[in-house]
């Protein structure tokens, strides 16, 4: 009879859940090629890692707290991790606590689905000034991050500027924007309720350094500012009136160019925040003595290169936007991780459909998904196909005896020194007992769930009475 | 009568996984799904069997006749995602 193969799985983000889902393949199997197939021809045991005590990775801390309905993906995690295999190691870190080497030793087979936890960088002098930080750290921040809880946010200036045209920027802008009790709901940290209560913003500055055509936000994040109440929306800079003519568009600009002449052509309400969505716009400089002041910004025009692609070109024109708070949102990057092939230029791990590459060959028994494979891009269900096709490449290997096999610990010999390397690991039940208790919390105050936001608090919830009891 | 994908969708595609019609796109081999905001729902093609309803883990199914106020206008996003009017 053959023996389980024993998987690894390096983060419990959306990408490593579904690795371990595909892994752990449930009774309605795997779709692929238009049908759903068994592809899992043997038993599997997965033992997915995480530096977090607690599951689900940029579900809980990258999600905006006002859309608790995309959240409610956390049931198809929840089920694959109740499944007969799983196992959850939290508060473990990969390359402190136990390292690559050693996951390969110990496992038939590793699967990295460390996410891209920095940020790409935005090369302008004055980035380090304090009241500069990543749009990726403010979330972090408002999502209850343990490590980001201690955040130094000051929101008394009454303007704020977010740099970049993406979906945390409209994510950031929007929960700087939103009138104070409209998060109360929700499940955003108690700090950042209480700073945003008393915030002093009033004005957010979106700045695209293209044409709004060229914006990566998607149209429900455009569309949802309309319904902010109390907040005016401006665009300035956009040229999107009816005399301009764009081109052939697909689908979702003509939704984004219709959406962006409708704010345009509103009047002011006099509402008492607004969020001005300023085009063709570059970030030059921060200034400020030892903190932030200001934000200098160049003015652009398009220009098509040989490539009939469309550039940004500093017209030369600047004006001093005077900030308190300048958040950078232009997009989150990939952090190597020890013993484990990088590209810096990408911020991935080099690999071929999920297989790590180093020196120009696949390593046996290594592969990796998500935006550790392909970059932070897609949305939550785009990782479920990379998932699927990474597993589907390890499947092969197991298939055609491509892993090394020799060596592997059992599950029990795993957990044993994994244990006595960090006593406190958070294991399923552990994290069981944090969700019950946030859930509970959250009851009293009518909130989905009142988060635990420092380690020792979710350490102590992981250890303390078991759920229902 | 059709079901609507509204903007909770996170492209999960459980409901296209078990749609008997097959009227949902993009799937995820289809080249547009890696960049797709959403799944849509032909609605020429839907059979109105609510299946897809209780697969999506987000709730972002409804039946066309009953959309939330806020989506009213994705009868006419799903609709023109496959170049027809809703």
């Amino acid at each position: 009879m053959t023996r389980s193969l024993r998987v690894a799985i390096v983060g419990a983000g959306p990408a490593g859940m579904y690795a371990a889902g595909h892994l752990l393949e449930g009774p309605g199997g795997t779709y692929l090629d238009g049908r759903l197939q068994q592809l899992v021809d043997r038993p599997v045991e997965v033992d997915v890692f995480d530096r977090l005590p607690t599951p689900w990775g940029l579900l809980r801390h990258g999600v905006a707290p006002d859309h608790p309905e995309k959240k409610l993906v956390e049931t198809v995690f929840a089920r694959t991790a109740a499944r007969p295999g799983f196992r959850f190691y939290g508060n473990v870190e990969i390359g402190h606590h136990v390292h690559p080497r050693e996951l390969a030793e110990w496992y038939d087979a590793v699967v990295y689905a460390h996410g891209a936890s920095g940020d790409a960088p935005l090369g302008i002098p004055g980035e380090d000034l304090r009241g500069s930080l990543s749009a990726r750290a403010f979330v972090c921040w408002y999502n209850g991050h343990p490590d980001y809880r201690d955040l130094d946010i000051d929101l008394s200036h009454e303007r704020a500027v977010v740099i970049g045209n993406g979906n945390v920027a409209l994510d950031v802008a929007r929960i700087l924007a939103r009138p104070a009790g409209s998060l109360r709901g929700t499940d955003i940290a108690e700090h950042a309720l209480t700073a945003l209560e008393n915030s002093g913003v009033r004005e957010i500055v979106v700045l695209g350094r293209r044409a709004p055509l060229d914006g990566a936000f998607h149209n429900p994040e455009l569309e949802e500012l309309a319904h902010l109440t109390g907040v005016d929306i401006h665009v300035e800079d956009g040229d999107v009136s009816g005399d301009h003519d764009p081109g052939p568009l697909d689908q979702d600009s003509r939704r984004k160019l219709g959406t962006l002449r409708n704010y345009a052509a509103r009047t002011t309400r006099g509402s008492s925040k607004r969020i001005v969505l300023r085009f063709l716009s570059s970030p030059v400089r921060i200034v400020g003595h030892d903190r932030v002041e200001g934000l200098l910004v160049g003015r652009n025009r398009l220009e098509l290169d040989a490539e009939g692609g469309r550039r940004a070109r500093a017209t030369g024109d600047e004006i001093l936007l005077e900030t308190g708070l300048v958040l950078r949102a232009t997009g989150y990057f990939g952090t190597p991780l020890p013993e484990l092939p990088y590209d810096d230029r990408l911020g991935t791990v080099p690999s071929i459909a999920g297989r790590v590459i180093a020196g120009g060959h696949t390593v046996p028994g290594r592969y990796v998904t998500g935006w550790a494979e392909r970059g932070p891009r897609g949305i939550i269900g785009t990782n479920k196909k990379y998932a699927r096709d990474t597993v589907r490449s390890l499947l092969d290997d197991a298939r055609h005896a491509r892993l090394p096999l020799p060596g592997t610990l059992t599950a029990e010999a795993v957990d044993g020194i994994v244990r006595s390397r960090q006593p406190q690991v958070v294991d399923h039940n552990g994290w069981l007992r944090i969700d019950d208790r946030e859930r509970r919390a959250g009851r009293a105050a009518r909130r989905p769930r009142h988060k635990l936001t420092d380690r020792p608090a979710l350490l102590d919830a992981a250890s303390g009475p078991p759920p229902n009891s | 009568v059709a079901y609507v994908i509204g903007p909770a969708c996170v492209a999960d595609y459980s409901c296209l996984e078990i749609c008997p019609a097959d009227c949902i796109r993009p799937r995820p081999d289809d080249p547009g799904f890696d960049s797709a905001e959403q799944l849509y729902i032909d609605p020429a093609r839907c059979i109105d069997c609510d299946a897809c309803v209780a697969a999506c883990p987000v709730e972002a199914i409804h039946d066309a006749a009953r959309l939330p106020a806020a989506w009213a206008s994705y009868a006419g996003v799903n609709a023109a995602y496959f170049g027809r009017a809703s």
